[in-house]
């Protein structure tokens, strides 16, 4: 059975159906919670809760997307809610305008023309992102979700989610290429 | 139109969401440094992409205790429809119950009327 057909079945009381679902996008989704969450023990709250939300509102998925994109959504949203209850969250005291670039010139992924170093550095600038950022760029530029479903999981407007898209963005760019003195000359 | 300016614009641009006015291009097109920014944003949306495929490994047991939860959910949500249909067979018999006590009562009172 295909992806649409197992939905179909699982929607229709097919409990085999659903653990099938289960097993073919959970690590996915649990990749993404972690991205979320920033750390293990709420990723694993947030993908048992999500998978508990999808099996209770099997009859409200349309099909017009792909079940996993529905899945992104509903962790999209079980993350939000998490983090809103107040959970430890180490990076949400950062405030947003802090600067986060790196200076030391060893660090520049440009110079050693890495591109596993640079992801590492990335996943490590995602990291320190506060979490609020972090769920925007990660849902955007990496799981591709439209600006409208991101603003609606994450109970924003579209216009604050772009915000925090761009603000996202320059605080990683910075991160990630950090200034040498002359570009920081020619800034001023 | 000024490097500043440019700068607060590029992460908006960047992925084509919004377009890049004309001034904003023209800049772009002759000054090597908002070049160089561009390009670092198209660099991090790239592996942006890439870590996309990055696979994060839980640790063994969320499989397990995802189906667990679920599980339960099926349990606690078939106990209710049981109960709830157990409860409208339950109200249906009642009702039945009633109206032939009640027809009866009724061919009873007549009879005697009837008699009398």
């Amino acid at each position: 059975m295909d992806q649409a057909e197992l939905v179909a079945a699982a929607a229709a009381g097919d409990s085999r159906a659903f653990e099938e679902l289960v097993r073919a996008t959970y690590t996915d989704v649990y990749a993404l919670a972690y991205r979320l969450t920033g750390n293990e023990e709420d990723a694993r709250d947030v993908v048992q809760e999500a998978y508990l939300r999808a099996y209770k509102g099997l009859k409200r998925f349309r099909g017009d997307a792909r079940f996993s994109t529905w899945m992104y959504r509903i962790t999209a949203n079980c993350a939000s809610t998490a983090m809103t209850k107040g959970k430890k969250h180490r990076h949400e005291e950062l405030e947003d305008e802090a600067p986060l670039a790196d200076a030391r010139p060893e660090h520049d992924p440009e110079a050693a023309g890495d591109a596993e170093l640079l992801r590492a550095r990335l996943n490590a600038a995602l990291e320190e992102l506060p979490p609020r950022l972090r769920a925007v760029v990660v849902l955007r530029d990496m799981y591709d979700l439209p600006h409208q479903a991101i603003a609606d999981e994450l109970g924003i407007s579209e216009a604050a989610a772009k915000v925090r898209l761009h603000r996202a963005r320059r605080r990683l760019r910075e991160r990630l290429f950090p200034k040498s003195e002359e570009e920081s000359a020619h800034a001023v | 139109m000024r490097c500043e300016d440019v700068s607060q614009a590029l992460p908006e641009i960047v992925d084509g969401a919004a377009t890049a006015d004309l001034a904003l291009r023209r800049h772009v097109d002759s000054c090597l440094h908002c070049q160089a920014e561009l390009a670092q944003y198209r660099k991090l949306l790239r592996t942006m992409h890439q870590l996309r495929t990055e696979v994060l490994e839980p640790a063994p047991g969320l499989l397990a205790d995802i189906l667990a939860r679920v599980e339960e959910a099926g349990e606690r949500r078939a106990l209710k429809s049981l109960l709830t249909k157990r409860r409208v067979a339950y109200a249906g018999a009642i009702a039945a119950t009633a109206a032939a006590g009640a027809a009866g009562a009724l061919i009873f009172g007549r009879r005697r009327l009837r008699a009398a």
